[in-house]
């Protein structure tokens, strides 16, 4: 788990040009769809799932075993949940045809 | 640094489209029209990530030894995932949101806590690298404030827990002492010894930081705190972007890092507080609410459905002011069929959304699009704040404090807070389920406003009689 320093410094010049990236997404969006942003937004930390799958495949002790197990179930509901139900409320923001 | 081989290099492309495809997800929402696509193209990168990252790691092709772990989990977590995110009814979207976040956070201090035992077994007593030992610290704490704290917002969004902020003697003692135990902890582990047992006490120690911090925290500012703890998620899973050296989870866990910030401020900005105010003022007390219920029955004139029909049909602009009541009554259905028919009779319906109407920012226009209301029959505060006083009747439907001019006094605990100017239009009716105070617990003067008429009854009912007597006007 030894970063190089080269790693270690461009991990942290993508840590803070994608929070930038973030903050200027963000702002752009109108207050009405701040519901579903917030949704939206959670569903992308769901990429924890790929976390828990990695300590998953190395996992060797009972304990390793059963605590990634749980994460990975966490992660899933993250994931799975979040952008099933963005798109629910997402959904209901189509223009009916006709309608002005 | 390492060499790549060529699934190496790959894993670095598919890094870099899921990143992509997550910025657009976020960008896209700028639009409705763009909003959905924007969601299944999120879906889509996050898809390729996970199923890259099951077959290929470390740039080795292969299915690990303990796939059936991944299988398993995933086959749960979905089915989970998935009844809970299409069973829920638009109504209880903040808690289910909760939830999964809550998830989320949870996977990121587990995720913590296997990396770090891992550690330590493979250097038994050594001291682990700065980096890395501050970043699974980091992973481990906030998403366990995270998990506890969804939990907790989950609760009291649900009716579960007391929504009135719950405060015990010495309770922000309690907070203090647990923040210097874990800074402790985490400097003893990171500089003199990484020791299993201290780690787990650490984990807990957060965990129960996270009831702390939200426990005293009223119902009404819970969906800040969802927000904030989206937030918090975000950077844990950031940390473990750090600890696996994964920039799929570092691009990911940052945006939402950032994003949930910024939606937090503008959340907290739309009533005119401080984040601050919000998390430690203990807003809204149970106590205040039913004394002012008491009082505050004197002057209310009361109106039948039909003269309110007659009211409305008879206009010429007429403002609807939806609410968490019309949200709880489920009533926005008969809502947009009393919008229909007064548009057929000629009138200007408009619906004014304040920005913290409902439980979340844009409650009320999910729940409208919900019952196909065209959104662009919903305005903001700024946009229709001067349209009332051209207005014949304002239509409040459940809504208390956004509308409630006390915020424009001093000594109020909204004082400030940007109200919709509902006491502007000509005639007022208010539909309210029952005398007492709003969710924040403050008397409304709106209610005894000399052109205030009071609806009262579950918000469903009521609007079905208001549309009845519109059909008849």
């Amino acid at each position: 788990m030894e970063l190089s320093a080269f790693e270690l410094l461009s991990a942290l010049f993508i840590l803070v040009l994608a929070a930038f990236i973030g903050y200027e997404v963000v702002s752009k969006v109108p207050t009405m769809l701040h519901t579903p942003l917030m949704s939206g937004a959670n569903a992308v930390h769901g990429v924890i799932v790929v976390g828990a799958m990695l300590v998953a495949a190395t996992a060797e002790s009972p304990i390793a075993i059963g605590i990634s197990l749980v994460a990975v179930i966490f992660g899933t509901i993250n994931v799975v949940g979040g952008f099933v139900v963005t798109d629910r409320m997402l959904e209901m923001f189509k223009k009916r045809p006709g309608d002005r | 640094m390492d060499e790549l081989n060529g699934l190496g290099v790959a894993t670095f492309f598919v890094w870099l489209i899921a990143a992509v495809t997550f910025i657009l997800a976020l960008k896209f929402l700028a639009s409705p029209r763009t909003a959905r696509m924007g969601n299944l193209l999120g879906a889509a990168g996050m898809a390729l990530v996970v199923a890259w990252t099951f077959f290929i790691r470390d740039g080795q092709l292969g299915i690990p030894d303990t796939w059936w772990i991944i299988v398993i989990g995933a086959i749960i977590g979905s089915i989970a995932g998935w009844l809970g995110a299409k069973r829920v009814p638009m109504t209880a979207m903040p808690q289910m949101v909760a939830i999964f976040n809550g998830a989320g956070g949870g996977a990121a201090a587990l995720v913590a806590v296997v990396e770090f035992l891992r550690d330590t077994d493979l250097h038994p007593g050594e001291i682990l690298p700065l980096a890395f030992i501050i970043a699974t610290l980091l992973g481990a704490i906030i998403g366990s404030v995270s998990l506890t704290g969804s939990v907790v917002a989950w609760g009291k969004l649900q009716g579960v827990i007391a929504a009135r902020p719950v405060k015990y003697p010495g309770s922000q003692i309690v907070t203090a002492a647990l923040a210097v135990a874990l800074l402790g902890i985490g400097v003893y582990l990171t500089v003199i010894e990484p020791t299993v047992p201290l780690f787990l006490l650490f984990v807990g120690l957060a965990l129960i930081l996270g009831v702390q911090l939200t426990m005293p925290i009223g119902g009404a500012d819970m969906p800040v705190v969802v927000s904030l703890l989206n937030s918090y998620t975000g950077i844990a899973v950031a940390a473990t972007g750090f600890v696996l050296n994964n920039y799929a989870l570092l691009i990911a866990g940052t945006l939402v890092g950032a994003s949930g910030a910024i939606l937090t401020q503008l959340m907290c900005k739309a009533m005119n507080r401080s984040l601050f105010n919000v998390l430690f003022a203990g807003f809204g007390t149970g106590g205040e609410s039913a004394a002012a219920g008491a009082e505050g029955e004197e002057d209310l004139k009361e109106i039948n459905a039909e003269d309110a029909a007659v009211l409305m049909a008879y206009g010429k602009r007429v403002i609807i002011v939806p609410g968490y009541g019309m949200a709880v009554a489920q009533a926005q259905g008969p809502v947009r069929e009393l919008m229909d028919l007064l548009v057929a009779k000629g009138v200007d319906v408009q619906f004014a959304i304040h920005p913290v109407a409902g439980r979340m920012p844009g409650h009320m226009n999910v729940l409208l699009a919900e019952a196909n209301v065209p959104y662009d029959r919903l305005q903001e505060m700024d946009e229709i704040n001067d349209d009332f006083a051209d207005t014949d009747v304002a239509l409040v439907i459940g809504a208390n404090d956004v509308v409630n001019p006390v915020a424009r006094e001093e000594g109020s605990p909204i004082s400030g807070m940007p109200i919709l100017n509902v006491d502007h239009a000509h005639n007022i009716i208010v539909l309210k389920r029952g005398r007492g105070a709003g969710f924040a617990g403050i008397p409304n003067p709106l209610f005894s406003n000399e052109k205030t008429k009071m609806l009262f009854g579950d918000a469903k009912p009521s609007v079905e009689e208001l549309v009845q007597g519109v059909k008849q006007a």
